[in-house]
């Protein structure tokens, strides 16, 4: 396109909906300048002459007339070193450098480079002149973080020959590192580059999940593990935990890059991770959480629209890192407040609405944003491997699952966290139903488990599920007949049931200790417990009365070893589980002469 | 630039009027429509170049289509706030109506506000004591918070909202720079009076500025009020210093209020005909509570709304849930048994509690136990159910024992007197003798250390 510009008119104003006549030569997607004040907008529609456009900034005070701007650029994200550590809001403006623009509160029409331009980074040049080069491939490397190696590609559908190329030293991001040569023309490589939110990062291929994300919380990790690469949804009402366990999540997942995006929450839940990250220390390598951290903010009372975006935004910086080879996991806190988003701007622009007024399109927006998520092979000839996890709070309408967002959700995820409100309440934390919640990753992630922590540890998880599910049917009993009713076996059931919930399932974002739990704490917790449970249930079969059984220590033990022992000095297990022999080995003896009852 | 106005409008429809062919007219200018010699104030709520629709604040009663005229002013709602707006009265969008002369110093605010950088933000954890046990012991209001209460017909929100402002210090801090902004929507003259009347006799008169929409005041008018007040609110805290605590009641004649404007307005409605938009719309209230890096003052939100028909999934308490950082509920079987405050505990929670307590803000062991006055008395919720099937005698011992807690958990942590004001200390003291009707067993929450320190279990 040429250098004149393309000036539309403004000529109906709906909130942050706007209709412009004259607008030839205005792309789909579009970024317009909208107004005087030159808002931030992008075009969503199309007819004829006349364009409409959602505007990321408030649209006060605009009055028709008023001129609009095309760019001549899709609503695109910039990406290069400077991203880690920053928060942004949901069309990439940089929050620290608004804050120095225009003070406390967000004015309008402000822009700001999304990274930093004069920083200068450490480059180490790997490509020699006239080397030849492929999409994707690392041509430079800038240690932008203790943590992480930023990895300099050459961007998707660029091949050919370095010219020109920069040796190793200090550069900003907008120098010019090389240029790819071949057939038509040459590209200038710099150390950013831009990329169009609305379109997923090719890859080579897909590869099969077959490693878990490692979270170390123990409902997820035991129960309901999700894979590096693999995607989850926590539904559930306000106050249930979708936030803490994003934030835990955050925290202490094994993955090298998160990306946390706050679509239409809280301003405090982001300022809480923006105070406590970089105070955090990542378990795996002792450095602060924020060095490998990129925060999206677009808060409940910031734009409707830059919401809608925020998701893109996020998704997309996401396959940047993953495209360099790395684990990736991105959260987003709510995607329901994203899907509101979309009703809301679909509902300015009278389009027929489909279930509760959402558009009808909002089923393959939902698919669309999980499909993005995934183990790949990378471009590049380097056949790196990166991955991105995904995971999606959801938050619907009274606490009610069968609402829209919460089923097509439930269709394009293969990890379902569902928060019980019932739980929350009797502050059983976290939350997550362990009747209502699946994984359909268990049997893909098999393998890993016995390889690398024990092979016993399926078997235990599966014996513990169904203690957990023998136990829901003895509740319904309980609740009309009260326990006292029961045989001893099925007492047995009841109470490892409530050592399982209590002392395993139960765990606090907020304890020092246990906040965190190794995969080999988990196996060890999880053997001890199962070990009282079959010793126990040995001498009940013999006759043995249940209140021999539950009168010692060594319940206390149980339940609370996972704050008593920390994840570095699992040794300690040793010493329960003699504390547990010997208990059970004295009753042994005492009962030796009784026969097996029945 | 000369004001402009017009003469006739096209249509009038509820409290929306309609005018054709206006020029250079802003998304959400405010308008003085005038007839007949009254005057009243309205919005620009859409715009295009061959008309402009507009909400009338104060209601389209007795305009006529003909002759009404309207003055377009350019700008959006401002309020005027400086020192002068503390002991005074306004409307609900912001008119004096006390008596007393206009503002006259003072700088004009758009009321909307704009939105807090959240990188600008501070997150709040200076613990607040209300002098209520349930609430500093179990759902703990940090100064900053927004902490709504969410209440049903008949129960004594009003009360209890009285209460925690009248107590409300911070541990070992003189009252200071401490002012009320007291937003009333839609509420009744005795209601706003019984709250007004407690203020003044509590000697906080002067730093209160109330702001009143009554029950026979103009409903559209109260879709301005709480943002007039927050606008006060956040004047007199970011740039006055104060540390502002803001009652806004009632949000669900705010909620009504929008969604009759928003079903003239012809959208396509949401749940239970609310608009679509409700969630973001009391975002850009509740939001506006919290504390600024580098500032002094903070904003803190007690906003309280009735349930309809007590059902917390109803659109306004739930998407008011998902916004505000907890909430207090109120239990009507607690008040029907004579508890004040009656405080459901298990449907209550405070968000920002975890950082704003233990050592160094609290006491050491109140974050343990806390989280075990939760445990055990959502135990004694199942045991009550289930004493009620199969009657109190077949209960376990331990079940007994649960009864026992949870009836004195009620009686003596839950109630308390509308005068009496408890110190954190003697609150958690409360909590531990309370505990000590349960066997140490049933004590997992609790460190074995802390259980040692203030446990000693009563038997019988
Ligand atoms: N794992 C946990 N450990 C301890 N407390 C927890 C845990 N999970 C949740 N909580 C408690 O529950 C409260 C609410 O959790 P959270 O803010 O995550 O809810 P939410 O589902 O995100 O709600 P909303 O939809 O309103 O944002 C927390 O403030 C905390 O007190
Ligand atoms: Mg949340």
């Amino acid at each position: 396109m040429g250098d004149n510009k393309k000036i539309g008119e403004l000529y109906l104003i709906n909130g942050p909906v706007v209709k412009v006549r004259k607008a030839t030569g205005f792309m789909m997607h579009e970024v317009v300048k909208v107004g005087d004040s030159k808002l931030t907008g992008e075009v969503i529609g199309l007819e004829g002459d006349n364009a409409t456009i959602q505007v990321y900034e408030e649209t006060s005070g605009l009055k028709p007339g008023e001129p609009v701007e095309g760019t001549d650029r899709l609503l695109s994200v910039t990406l290069g070193p400077g991203l880690i550590g920053k928060v942004f809001d949901g069309i990439q403006r940089p929050l620290d450098a608004l804050r120095v623009k225009s003070g406390d509160f967000l004015q309008r029409g402000i822009v700001a480079p999304p990274l930093d331009l004069d920083k200068k980074w450490d480059v180490e040049v790997e490509i020699k002149e006239g080397e030849e080069v492929k999409e994707g491939q690392v041509i430079a490397t800038v240690k932008e973080t203790p943590l992480v190696e930023h990895r300099i590609m050459v961007p998707p559908g660029i091949s050919g020959r370095a010219e020109r190329v920069k040796a190793s030293g200090k550069y900003t991001i907008d120098t010019t590192l090389m240029y790819v040569a071949n057939e038509d023309r040459k590209h200038k490589i710099r150390l950013y580059q831009t990329w169009p939110v609305r379109v997923p990062r090719p890859y080579k291929e897909h590869l099969m999940p077959d490693e878990p994300l490692i979270t170390g919380q123990r409902v997820i990790d035991t129960f309901f593990p999700i894979s590096k690469g693999g995607t989850a949804g926590i539904p559930g009402g306000f106050g249930t935990g979708k936030t803490i366990t994003q934030h835990q999540l955050a925290k202490w997942a094994d993955a090298h890059i998160i990306v946390y995006i706050g679509c239409g929450e809280r301003g405090n839940e982001m300022t809480e991770v923006l105070e406590e990250f970089p105070e955090l220390v990542d378990p795996r390598s002792g450095r602060p959480l924020m060095e490998r951290t990129i925060l999206i903010a677009n808060t409940s009372n910031m734009p409707v629209s830059a919401r809608e975006a925020s998701i893109y935004t996020g998704i997309t910086i996401a396959e940047y890192f993953r495209d360099m080879g790395y684990n990736v996991a991105l959260m987003a806190d709510s995607t329901s407040r994203w899907a509101e988003a979309l009703r809301e701007i679909s509902g300015r622009l009278e389009e027929m609405p489909a279930e509760e007024g959402f558009p009808p399109y909002l089923s393959s927006r939902i698919a669309e944003f999980y499909e993005r998520a995934g183990k790949v092979k990378c471009l590049g000839p380097e056949d790196k491997i990166g991955s991105i996890s995904v995971i999606g709070a959801v938050s619907p309408p009274g606490g009610d699952f069968s609402e829209p967002v919460t089923t097509h959700t439930k269709r394009f995820v293969r990890c379902f966290w569902a928060l019980d409100k019932s739980l929350a309440n009797a502050r059983h934390y976290p939350s997550i139903s362990w009747l209502d919640s699946y994984s359909e990753y268990n049997t893909e992630l098999e393998g890993w488990y016995a390889e690398n922590v024990n092979a016993e540890f399926s078997k235990l998880r599966a014996r513990a599920m169904s203690l957990l599910s023998e136990d829901d049917n003895l509740q319904q009993i309980i609740k009309l007949v009260g326990e006292d009713v029961l045989p001893d076996d099925q007492k047995l059931i009841v109470r490892v049931a409530g050592i399982i919930k209590i002392g395993y399932l139960q765990q606090s974002a907020f304890s020092d200790v246990d906040s965190f739990c190794e995969v080999k704490k988990q196996f060890e917790m999880l053997r001890l417990i199962l070990m009282f449970y079959n010793r126990s249930s040995a001498l009940i079969s013999k006759g043995v009365a249940i209140s021999e059984l539950l009168n010692g220590d060594i319940l206390n033990t149980l339940m609370r070893m996972k704050e008593n022992i920390p994840n570095d000095r699992l040794e300690q297990f040793k010493e329960i589980e003699k504390e547990l022999k010997n208990f059970f080995d004295s009753l042994d003896k005492k009962y030796e002469n009784i026969k097996e009852a029945s | 630039m000369p004001l402009k106005e017009y003469i006739g409008l096209s249509r009038i429809n509820g409290p929306l009027i309609f005018i054709e062919n206006v020029k250079n007219v802003g998304y959400n200018e405010v308008v003085e429509v005038s007839y007949r010699g009254q005057t009243k104030l309205g919005q620009v709520v859409q715009i295009s170049d061959e008309f402009a629709v507009i909400q009338v604040f104060q209601g389209t009663e007795g305009l006529a289509v003909d002759t009404t005229r309207v003055k377009f002013l350019g700008k959006p709602l401002e309020v005027k706030v400086s020192d002068e707006i503390l002991g005074r009265t306004f409307n609900g969008i912001g008119q004096p109506i006390d008596g007393g002369p206009e503002i006259i110093s003072g700088t004009y605010r758009d009321i909307n506000g704009l939105p807090m950088n959240p990188s600008s933000r501070m997150y709040p954890r200076n613990f607040i004591q209300t002098g209520i046990s349930a609430i500093d012991g179990l759902m703990t209001l940090i100064r900053g918070q927004k902490l709504p209460i969410f209440s049903g017909n008949g129960l004594p929100h009003d009360r209890l909202a009285v209460q925690i402002t009248k107590q409300a210090k911070l541990k070992g801090e003189k009252a200071g720079n401490f002012a009320i902004v007291f937003s009333a929507m839609g509420i009744k003259h005795d209601d706003a009076q019984f709250i007004l009347s407690n203020f003044e006799e509590s000697g906080a008169i002067e730093n209160v500025v109330t702001f009143l929409n009554l029950a026979d005041d103009p409903t559209i008018e109260r879709i301005a009020t709480p943002r007039v007040a927050l606008t006060a609110a956040e004047y007199l805290a970011f740039e006055r210093d104060m540390h502002v605590l803001v009652i806004m009641t009632d949000m669900t004649n705010y909620c009504e209020a929008l969604r009759e404007l928003s079903t003239f307005r012809g959208e396509v409605p949401s749940r239970k005909g609310y608009p679509g938009y409700l969630y973001s719309d009391l975002a850009s209230i509740y939001e506006r509570a919290g504390m600024i890096r580098d500032r002094e003052g903070s904003v803190t939100q007690i906003p309280i709304l009735s349930m309809p028909n007590d059902d917390i999934t109803h659109p306004i308490p739930d998407l008011t849930g998902y916004i505000t950082e907890g909430q207090v509920v109120l239990d009507r079987a607690l008040h029907r048994k004579g508890v004040y405050p009656p405080i459901g505990i298990l449907a209550s929670l405070s968000r920002l509690m975890k950082d704003g307590i233990g050592e160094g803000y609290t006491r050491k062991d109140h974050p343990h136990l806390s989280s075990q006055l939760f445990a055990a008395y959502s135990r004694v919720q199942e045991v009550r159910a289930l004493a009620s099937i199969i009657g109190e005698e077949e209960l376990t011992d331990i079940d007994r024992r649960y009864l026992r807690f949870g009836e004195a958990f009620e009686r003596e942590f839950i109630s308390q007197g509308f005068d009496e004001d408890r110190s954190i200390e003697e609150t958690l003291d409360l909590g531990w003798k309370l505990l000590s009707y349960l066997p140490s067993s049933e004590l997992t929450r609790v460190s074995e250390a802390e259980l040692k320190e203030h446990y000693k279990e009563i038997k019988r």
